[in-house]
């Protein structure tokens, strides 16, 4: 279930980051972050823990200031005199900060104060509906499930009818089985509802299946922006391509327009003679074969996961092994030789660029 | 469907940053007006001051502050490793009882064994019941009113605030440590002096400045016990001599005091980070006493219990029910209440409103602001009542005839003082005493909030102040209603302040007491001191409550 991208072309950008920096004492925690959103679109922010994003996230909220560029909603300049209650925009907290003392119905209605009661109630009746919970409106926050409070910060962000959500780690706290779920019927009413929305994660698979584009980000610096395939299968340093997934990684240097590997002469992708390249395999390209076939290795351990086996193979120049799914009938054990054969084009990188 | 996005309405908190202007011009006017005061110099009085009264005052308070200092650090962390490395019957009893002699207020306790002790009070003629001794010449006591009399009493009441930290670091830090140290080969008394001891030493400074704080701060007990220091010399100056400039001077000399003792606590915790771990503290398992050793352990935790609570609260309610049954309660006891319960009350409403909003605004406003805000809005708690009072007088003055002059120019007639003639003065003082009170127990209930919670009030279109109104002030109830009532007991315990700034012909329970103990007519001040020792129970209720929450106590 890959959302796809709409024709990005006509909606008029929703959210502008224009160069947006910030400094905290010594730590630049964000440094020439340029990103657009487009209206109806679901873009993630993706990177691991301290690279910037959910600082990022809280620039866009008006809750931290940016000390340098521009944040744009709707081509309108807010600064820090727009205060994040005048912005319009929603947040949902990674703790989901339900207001203990309220109810379920009073939290999801606190942000339609300028509303009429019966307006307010209305809808907040119908969020609450949506998201499955309308049983629960006069319960308080302290007896709901993980899954259940995450539904009514859901409910709550998305009554007021902000101009574009933001999600900050929405799954990171329950459990897996919760989690995909969860996730799931989430993604389903964003997309129903049609709302923007900005998405901070550090799992890309999270990010791959349910994001129109993603934003990778590093040390407070956007690396790459695309569609999921952009990053998977066109990843513009070995950093992007490792953080979707594990690399066979093999140093050669230029010959002829090739480069020489284990697996053979690579397309060198117009390296310059004698230059230096990281040749990179994902291991979902290389196929098992009987020996003999391919390129020789090695069988160094088999691990049993369930629906499959991960067997880990060593070849001869390259520095470490590397592991590849087989199925469990497969018979291989530790010591036998196998072939391996090459079916995708690989992954080249300057690592003087990197 | 969205919201149409509001102008910019981020008008500059004009309101807030007069009224924090306000309170930092309030707070600090009381050293700034004593340093014009003392400047003025008081002529011929400066040179009997410095000759005759300073360096006795200065060696007494000395003296005083020295032994109390030893007295409340033997106490308080012998009864906190007493209990928190023991268990014996009775501990858990004695946990608590430990905490009651915070209840007695240092006036207190001194009136109650200078009657208790009196050659004509039930001790004494008890003993010469027992040997036989006809007069009361033939037997002769230690003189309870002299400087160790003194240190002795106030040890027995301030200990606490040692007892206090130092059982709480021995809960939450010991165990691990400590039991390491016990499989490295120390025996138990050898991990008290080698581990525990200098473990707790944050601690122990933070309680002994404290205790040492309230008794620079004392005035009853030094005078009923003829200890002349600073804090009685201020006061003796100014309503004897009416010598503002003298008092103002042994006033600042009181302030390098303060001063030094809140350096020397920072020294004594100086480069000890000891502020709790990240891993839920284990409690220490305790080594269980039996038979003469665990008597022994109870009686010695007793003492201090029984000598700064029981007995000196028992002999109050014994002789307030004697003059009940004789007299019945004293007629001036209701106007005496009223008028306590008035300043302390008014003066709690305003801490708790005042104090909530200062602990508020580094959230609220503007973060470096906001604390240096808190920082100087808590000054006050340093200053002892008699430094503030004499400081307060001359703004409260001016402020008078200030407000005089604008109303004779308006209404063509001048009101009684304002300030100094309606109570006014005196709540203003109690404002900044005990003002970082309310601040600090409202701090703490917001630091307890999460801060998803007022950002996600925000994201939800309120401004700042219906955030403080909708989520952090319900959820910070409980703290602010703790705070108060830890402001009104302060209050109502409060005497040097009390004495000099109360309006005239106006007595408190705190003032009334300590007025028929300069007559020497004790009986007729235990009702007052016994409401008062109640009142001060109050403090004590809620430290338990917080502690039964959490194992460790504030």
């Amino acid at each position: 279930m890959n959302f796809q991208a709409a024709d990005a072309g006509p909606e008029p950008p929703r959210l502008e980051l224009v160069g947006v920096g910030r400094r905290f004492g010594t730590v630049q925690a964000l440094e020439g972050v340029s990103l657009v959103v487009r209206a109806g679109e679901i873009v993630a922010l993706l990177g691991d823990s301290g690279c910037g994003k959910s600082t990022l996230l809280r620039v866009v909220a008006g809750l931290e200031f940016a000390d340098a560029g521009a944040v744009r909603l709707d081509g309108r300049p807010v600064d820090a005199s727009v205060p994040p209650e005048a912005r319009g925009i929603g947040l949902m907290f990674q703790d989901y900060a339900l207001f203990p003392h309220l109810t379920v119905g009073e939290n999801v209605r606190f942000g339609l104060s300028g509303r009429s009661r019966t307006e307010a109630r209305a809808i907040a009746a119908g969020r609450l509906e949506q998201v499955g919970l309308a049983k629960r409106t006069e319960s308080y926050p302290a007896t709901l499930s993980g899954g259940e409070g995450q539904r009514v910060a859901l409910a709550r962000a998305l009554a007021p009818g902000p101009r574009i959500l933001l999600l900050d780690e929405p799954f990171s706290n329950l459990d897996r089985r919760t989690r995909d779920r969860v996730r799931a019927d989430t993604f389903g009413l964003l997309r129903e509802t049609g709302t923007t929305t900005l998405l901070v994660t550090h799992d890309p698979e999270e990010a791959l299946a349910f994001c129109d584009r993603i934003a990778l980000m590093r040390s407070g610096r956007i690396v790459q922006v695309g569609t999921g395939e952009d990053l998977y299968e066109r990843p513009n340093s070995r950093f992007a391509a490792r953080f979707f997934g594990d690399l066979v990684e093999m140093p050669a240097r230029c010959r002829r327009g090739n480069l020489e590997t284990p697996f053979g002469l690579l397309d060198a992708g117009g390296a310059p003679e004698g230059a230096n390249r990281l040749a990179c395999l994902r291991p979902e390209t290389i196929r098992l074969a009987e020996p003999g076939h391919g390129t020789p290795g090695r069988v160094v351990r088999r691990s049993f996961l369930g629906a499959t086996v991960a067997l880990e193979i060593a070849v001869d120049g390259i520095a470490a092994p590397f592991s590849l799914a087989a199925h469990p009938d497969d018979p291989m054990r530790p010591g036998d030789p196998v072939g391996l054969v090459l079916r995708g084009s690989p992954l080249i990188f300057d690592l003087a660029r990197d | 469907m969205s919201l149409p996005l509001t102008q910019p309405l981020r008008s500059p908190p004009l309101a807030w940053a007069l009224g924090a202007l306000a309170l930092t011009g309030l707070v600090l006017s009381p050293l700034v007006s004593l340093g014009h005061a003392a400047l003025q110099g008081s002529g011929e009085l400066w040179p009997h001051l410095l000759e005759y009264v300073l360096p006795q005052a200065v060696l007494q308070t000395a003296g005083l502050l020295a032994g109390v200092g030893l007295a409340v650090t033997l106490i308080g962390t012998g009864a906190a490793w007493l209990v928190a490395a023991y268990d014996f019957p009775g501990r858990r009893l004695l946990e608590i009882g430990l905490l009651l002699p915070l209840a007695v207020p240092t006036y207190i306790v001194a009136f109650a064994y200078l009657d208790l002790l009196h050659p004509l009070g039930p001790v004494q003629s008890g003993l010469r019941d027992l040997f036989g001794i006809a007069s009361p010449r033939d037997l002769r006591l230690p003189e309870l009113r002299s400087l160790p009399g003194c240190i002795l009493l106030l040890g027995f009441v301030l200990y606490p605030y040692v007892y206090l930290p130092t059982r709480a670091l021995f809960l939450m830090q010991a165990a691990n440590l400590l039991e390491a140290a016990r499989t490295l080969g120390h025996s138990p008394r050898a991990v008290f002096a080698r581990v525990a001891l200098p473990m707790a030493r944050p601690a122990v400074a933070l309680g002994t400045s404290l205790a040492l704080m309230e008794a620079l701060n004392d005035i009853g007990a030094a005078e009923f016990l003829g200890v002349r220091t600073l804090t009685v010399q201020v006061y003796a100056t100014w309503i004897n001599r009416s010598d503002l400039p003298g008092a103002a001077q042994i006033a600042l000399v009181m302030l390098l005091v303060v001063i030094g003792l809140v350096v020397a606590e920072r020294w004594a915790r100086r480069g000890r980070g000891f502020a709790g771990t990240a891993q839920r503290p284990r409690s220490l398992t305790r080594t269980r006493l039996r038979g003469p050793q665990a008597a022994a352990a109870f009686l010695l935790g007793l003492a201090p219990v029984a000598l700064g609570f029981l007995i000196p609260a028992g002999y109050l309610a014994a002789s307030a029910a004697g003059r009940i049954a004789r007299a019945g309660l004293p007629e001036t006891l209701p106007a005496e209440i009223f008028s306590t319960v008035l300043y302390a009350g008014a003066a709690t409403l305003i801490a708790g409103a005042v104090g909530f909003v200062v602990a508020a605004s580094p959230r609220l406003i503007a973060r470096r602001a906001g604390t240096a805000l808190i920082r100087v809005a808590s000054l006050g708690y340093a200053l002892p009542g008699t430094i503030l009072a004499i400081g307060l007088l001359g703004p409260l003055a001016t402020a008078d005839s200030a407000l005089a002059a604008a109303s004779t120019a308006v209404f063509g007639a001048a009101p009684a003082l304002i300030g100094l003639g309606t109570g006014g003065a005196l709540v203003t003082a109690y404002l900044v005493r005990f003002l970082a009170v309310a601040i600090g127990t409202c701090e703490a209930g917001l630091s307890r909030v999460p801060g998803s919670l007022p950002d996600a009030a925000r994201m939800l279109g309120r401004g700042p102040v219906a955030t403080l109104a909708r989520v952090q002030l319900p959820l910070t109830w409980p703290a602010l209603v703790s705070g108060a009532l830890l402001v009104f007991v302060d209050c109502v315990k409060e005497l040097p302040a009390t004495l000099l700034l109360r309006p005239l012909n106006v007595e408190t329970l705190a003032t009334h007491l300590y007025g028929e103990a300069a007559r020497g007519t004790y009986e007729d001040g235990a009702v007052a001191a016994l409401l008062i020792v109640l009142v001060g129970l109050i403090p004590v209720a809620i430290l338990l409550r917080l502690g039964s929450r959490s194992p460790q106590l504030r």
